[in-house]
């Protein structure tokens, strides 16, 4: 299908788009990568008045590495951050994730910002940011905010971003020598949406896990965190035993949401075996 | 309607400049009014890849960006790749390992190939599969495609 008719405009400055946004409000919607947008707009299962194209906002875009973190600027490309030896040496869960963000010609236009701004369930950047403890920053009329990412994904593609207000960076923590990562994820193909996925950061010190936090994603509204699990892992050295504790206390922890591919019985497999293939491995 | 925009860009190394729709998207833009129906239309929502094309370098879904946001950029599609000669060779081990079949999703996948042959001089065949996977064959079952694209990076390599 083609769109519905809409006007365009794309803004010079991140005032002139908060601006159009303010007085265009709940009529406009903001075309940074487009590659979720664009979809929906084809199918007409949405028909803004208006696109505020950001592509112009030059600000909004690059990785820097700012002392103990890594300020990802919205308006970066996923084939940029795959790209990037920043993100790779200081936040490889990021670079892990990047692969499994659909294909190629789509990790050439989607956005960082955009991924998150979205929070589609099955995507792959809201859990890792959550993972990572990262903070996302915004920009509105009433000036700018920072939200914790746990803080930020509030339902099924919704979250506390307010009207009018943009995403315009996201500041990852970089890793430290005691750092340790996962990431995985299951679908039907390379690039499809997941079916179930895992991010996990900790912290090993002489084998003890601390600070360990096991985002699961497809599996529920928002990426979820096994808090539950989280416990029984951290302030002690994991074994086979507290392993395959944690993976039953999902059972409580997660209470996945079926869709068209998989059970709520089958996403609660998922989730338990991908624990268990990439936790599995860090017991020494 | 809503007010048409003026878009200028290169296609295929030819300055042209139209006035578009915003909502009309960049592979329509290519075929309708430009005539250039190299480029297929699949889907309409980024999922079969028939639509790729290249924008400022980068193979896009032609589908999911706008024909606006072409302006002041390059387009480059099936009809200016083969023209120059650059992916002849692809076309050649297509064309010997009948991975075109239908044809629907051929400039698609030559589009795809050559840019994974350009990031990637020695892929491997997992690697092959994993670049196309956004771009989907009704015909073929892949291993054909795969083929093609493999000799020709052989053939590259001067291994052929």
């Amino acid at each position: 299908m083609k769109p519905a008719a809409f006007s365009y405009v794309k803004p010079a400055t991140l005032g002139e788009a908060l601006g159009l946004l303010s007085k265009h409000s709940g009529d406009a919607q903001i075309l940074a990568g487009g590659q979720s947008l664009v979809p929906t707009l084809n199918m007409r299962l949405s028909a803004p008045d208006l696109l505020v194209d950001i592509n112009g906002l030059d600000e909004l875009s690059g990785v820097k590495l700012e002392g103990n973190h890594i300020r990802i600027g919205a308006l970066t490309r996923h084939v940029d951050i795959e790209n990037s030896s920043v993100i790779a040496e200081h936040c490889p869960l990021i670079a892990l994730a990047m692969p499994h963000i659909a294909h190629p010609a789509i990790r050439n236009r989607g956005t960082f910002g955009g991924s998150i701004a979205l929070a589609d369930p099955a995507a792959e950047l809201p859990a890792c940011i959550c993972a990572l403890e990262a903070k996302i920053e915004v920009v509105g009329k009433g000036g700018e905010r920072k939200i914790a990412a746990k803080d930020f994904f509030k339902n099924l593609f919704d979250t506390d971003l307010k009207d009018g207000e943009i995403v315009t960076a996201v500041e990852v923590p970089v890793v430290t020598p005691k750092t340790k990562l996962a990431f995985d994820e299951l679908s039907r193909r390379h690039g499809d949406y997941a079916m179930a996925g895992l991010a996990v950061t900790a912290k090993m010190d002489d084998k003890k896990i601390e600070n360990i936090n096991i985002c699961f994603f497809a599996i529920s509204a928002t990426p979820v965190l096994a808090e539950g699990a989280a416990k029984i892992l951290n302030n002690g050295i994991m074994n086979d035993g507290s392993l395959k504790k944690a993976i039953e206390q999902l059972e409580s922890d997660l209470d996945p949401l079926p869709d068209l591919y998989a059970s709520s019985a089958l996403k609660m497999h998922y989730a338990k075996e991908l624990l268990k293939r990439n936790l599995g491995n860090w017991i020494s | 309607m809503s007010k048409l925009v003026q878009v200028t860009t290169s296609v295929n190394g030819e300055n042209v400049s139209r006035g578009v729709e915003p909502r009309t998207n960049l592979v329509d833009f290519v075929r309708y009014d430009l005539e250039l129906t190299g480029s297929h239309v699949g889907c309409e929502h980024g999922v079969c890849g028939a639509c790729t094309i290249r924008l400022n370098g980068n193979i896009v879904r032609g589908c999911l960006v706008l024909a606006v946001q072409a302006d002041g950029g390059t387009v480059e599609t099936i009809e200016g790749l083969s023209e120059s000669g650059k992916i002849s060779d692809l076309q050649d081990s297509f064309l010997s390992r009948n991975a075109g079949q239908c044809g629907s999703c051929t400039p698609g996948m030559l589009l795809t190939a050559d840019a994974l042959l350009e990031e990637n001089k020695k892929p491997t065949r997992t690697e092959i599969r994993e670049y196309i996977s956004g771009n989907y064959c009704r015909c073929t079952g892949y291993e054909a495609i795969v083929d093609a694209i493999e000799t020709t990076s052989k053939k590259r390599q001067g291994e052929g």
